[in-house]
């Protein structure tokens, strides 16, 4: 038996090995295989993607950037779109108020958005990923104490707690400040009304695995709780989570255009689509029904694909819906 | 008995278990105690257990599930704290060494074989890296191509070939699942193996050669078992010494084969009466009576008294003080006081045979 020729190649074998094993296993497994079989899942793959594409390439893609001041021309303001009359060829899908073109503005709208959204997912992830292990772990006073706070957090509905985060950072923060560094704000106001979901999960999943006879393996071999817990624990219970963050992402983007929309969030110096939405709502009776519908139906078509991606994820990765 | 010998004199003793004893908290919540005025509940898993295991020896433990066999096991190795008594590693007292260099040095050299083999792999690792684990925590080599052919080689010695090393738990069967757990088991090198049932979750088949790989790597390492199990022929089959627990008590324990052929206290009859027999096909059976009391509030004086032929009042005053017998020792009124018909058995047939 060529004993020794299988140790070799077992030591040879490389990070790019294991990354080609895992495409492999990927584009074979089960997951793939759901996705291919369904139109609605795969349009909503298509949307996601290209929304976070063109967030990410905004400079690249978006005719103008609605930024730069040189380019804004008030003379442009409240053009329609060019399929009604009086519309721009500069300008597909209309002018704002300023003058800035409505489909720059939402390109670099979403890039905000999804920003803020995916900055407040991951966020709330490692938080309540984080506590949620200790939680589970742990137990006892650890897990009264974190599931209590937890507790009492969910009789408070997110948007209020982000409203309250947000507002206190105004008061206590000076004007200037709160100018400069709204994202972080942002993020910590929607990750924090977010988090106990995650723990929640996370403490159920960590207490069936800490029970698992290979959790009391590694402690008979003597691995420090906290290296069981990221090492042996957390990779088992990270298949809900992930679940949980595609939805939330949806959940996130909408709280973020909540929060600018009731002008809280976003300062309009650098509009997200929340803020695109309310500055064109005072302009919607007045005929201009562009500023406000183009940026609300992207919203809503960028949180319907993600949520049906979610629950396409979670249905997919539920082995009792094979 | 005649060749009877005198086993508590061994001296090279590897592990000694002293008054061992174990009580759990399964008190209702804080709140239900305040309102409804509900006691703390105490459940006595293990009860003033002693026994040592001398080097290079097999020391099982034998009961009905939830006679606390598997709380002594877990106690051991560490992963609950002992309520009282001693657990004395070469002499020297377990719950002592506080010291995290003391503690490793200490942990490498027992180990533990779990139950079940479909969950004492983490199924998200590589094989390769389960076995390693012991290994790396405890840095014992250096360097990813001598942990790599240390795997290999701890994968043939329990009978998987090196190139397993790179699949993962799910492509395995159980039986190979549990060689996978002996190997992780014996790449710290120990000299103590603790197993929880290794065989209870296997083929037949299958059992008899985990069974018999295990008594291999004994004779090849010098190791000490301390072997939890309810199956008495593979109790016979792997033992040198054996201890009947029943509701947290070790009521008996003695050299195996004089305990299977002279067991002294009632509840070993009843147990080995119980093993099934081809040869005693169609002959009537006296079956195991009764069912095991809670034990939250076990029954008072002699934990058996309420299952046992043989009691009387004494039985159920005054809880047994251990008798030396000529295999080992017994907890039992009746015998002390010569009640017992003697009793002289056939062996069990084992399992198999190596």
């Amino acid at each position: 038996m060529a004993v020794g020729e299988n140790q070799q190649a077992g030591v040879r074998r490389g990070f790019a090995t294991h990354l080609a094993d895992g495409v492999r296993r990927f584009f074979h497994g089960d997951l793939w295989h759901s996705f291919t079989r369904s139109p609605v899942v795969m349009v909503s793959a298509v949307i996601t993607v290209v929304f976070v594409a063109s967030a990410i390439f905004a400079p690249l893609v978006a005719p103008y950037d609605p930024f730069d001041l040189a380019s804004i021309d008030l003379l442009d303001s409240e053009i329609p779109p060019i399929w009604i009359e009086g519309g721009d060829p500069r300008f597909l899908l209309g002018t704002d108020d300023q003058g800035r073109g409505i489909l720059s503005t939402m390109i670099y709208g979403a890039r905000i958005s999804l920003g803020v959204g995916f900055a407040s997912v991951l966020f709330a992830m490692v938080l309540g990923v984080g506590l949620g292990l200790l939680s589970g772990y742990l137990g006892g006073t650890v897990d009264a104490i974190i599931m209590r706070i937890a507790d009492v957090q969910l009789t408070f509905p997110a948007i209020l707690i982000a409203l309250l985060i947000d507002g206190l950072s105004r008061t206590v923060l000076p004007r200037d400040l709160h100018g400069e560094i709204w994202f972080y704000v942002l993020v910590l106001a929607i990750g924090l009304s977010f988090w106990v979901q995650y723990a929640r999960t996370v403490r159920g999943s960590a207490m069936v695995e800490r029970s698992k006879e290979y959790v009391q393996a590694a402690q008979v071999i003597g691995i420090p709780p906290l290296l069981i817990m990221l090492r042996h624990v957390l990779p088992n219970v990270m298949g809900p989570v992930l679940v949980i963050a595609t939805i939330n992402l949806a959940i996130a983007v909408i709280t973020e255009a909540t929060l600018s929309f009731l002008g809280v969030g976003v300062p309009p110096t650098s509009p997200s689509l929340g803020t695109l939405i309310r500055v064109g709502n005072d302009f919607l009776f007045s005929g201009s029904w562009w500023i406000t519908i183009f940026p609300g139906a992207a919203l809503a078509i960028l949180v319907l694909a993600v949520n049906l991606l979610g629950d396409w994820l979670r249905d997919a990765l539920n082995p009792k819906l094979r | 008995m005649a060749e009877a010998r005198p086993v508590q004199a061994v001296d090279d003793v590897l592990v000694e278990v002293e008054g061992l004893a174990k009580l759990f908290d399964v008190s209702p919540p804080l709140l239900n105690r305040l309102l409804q005025g509900q006691k703390r509940v105490l459940l006595t898993a293990v009860d003033d257990v002693s026994f040592k295991i001398p080097r290079g020896k097999t020391f099982s433990l034998v009961g009905e599930s939830g006679c606390g066999k598997s709380t002594v096991a877990r106690l051991v190795v560490g992963l609950h704290a002992a309520t009282r008594g001693r657990i004395l590693f070469e002499g020297a007292d377990m719950a002592g060494v506080t010291e995290r260099a003391e503690a490793a040095a200490l942990r490498k050299r027992l180990q533990m074989i779990f139950q079940d083999p479909y969950a004492s792999l983490n199924p998200r690792w590589r094989v390769s890296d389960i076995i390693a684990e012991p290994i790396r925590a405890h840095k014992l080599i250096d360097g990813r191509r001598a942990i790599a052919a240390r795997v290999g080689e701890l994968l043939e010695q329990v009978g998987l070939a090196a190139a397993d090393g790179e699949k993962f738990p799910h492509e395995f069967s159980g039986g190979q699942r549990q060689r996978i757990s002996i190997a992780r088991a014996l790449a710290s090198n120990p000299e103590f193996l603790v197993c929880d049932e290794p065989t209870s979750a296997l083929d037949v088949s299958v059992q008899a050669q985990i069974l018999n790989l295990m008594k291999a790597l004994q004779r090849e390492l010098g190791l000490t078992y301390l072997f939890i199990s309810h199956d008495l022929a593979v109790v016979y089959h792997i033992s040198d010494y054996v201890g009947v627990m029943y509701l947290g008590r070790l009521v008996e324990w003695g050299e195996a084969k004089a305990l299977f052929r002279r067991p002294q206290h009632p509840y070993t009859r009843m147990l080995l009466d119980a093993i099934p027999d081809l040869e005693m096909t169609g002959r009537p059976r006296i079956p195991v009576a009764g069912e095991v009391p809670s034990p939250i509030a076990p029954p008072s004086g002699c934990h058996f008294h309420p299952r046992c032929p043989f009691a009387e009042e004494r039985c159920r005053r005054e809880a047994p003080q251990p008798l030396a017998t000529a295999a080992g020792e017994v907890s039992c009124h009746a015998v002390a006081e010569g009640r017992l018909p003697e009793v002289e058995r056939a062996a069990p047939p084992a399992a198999t045979e190596t």
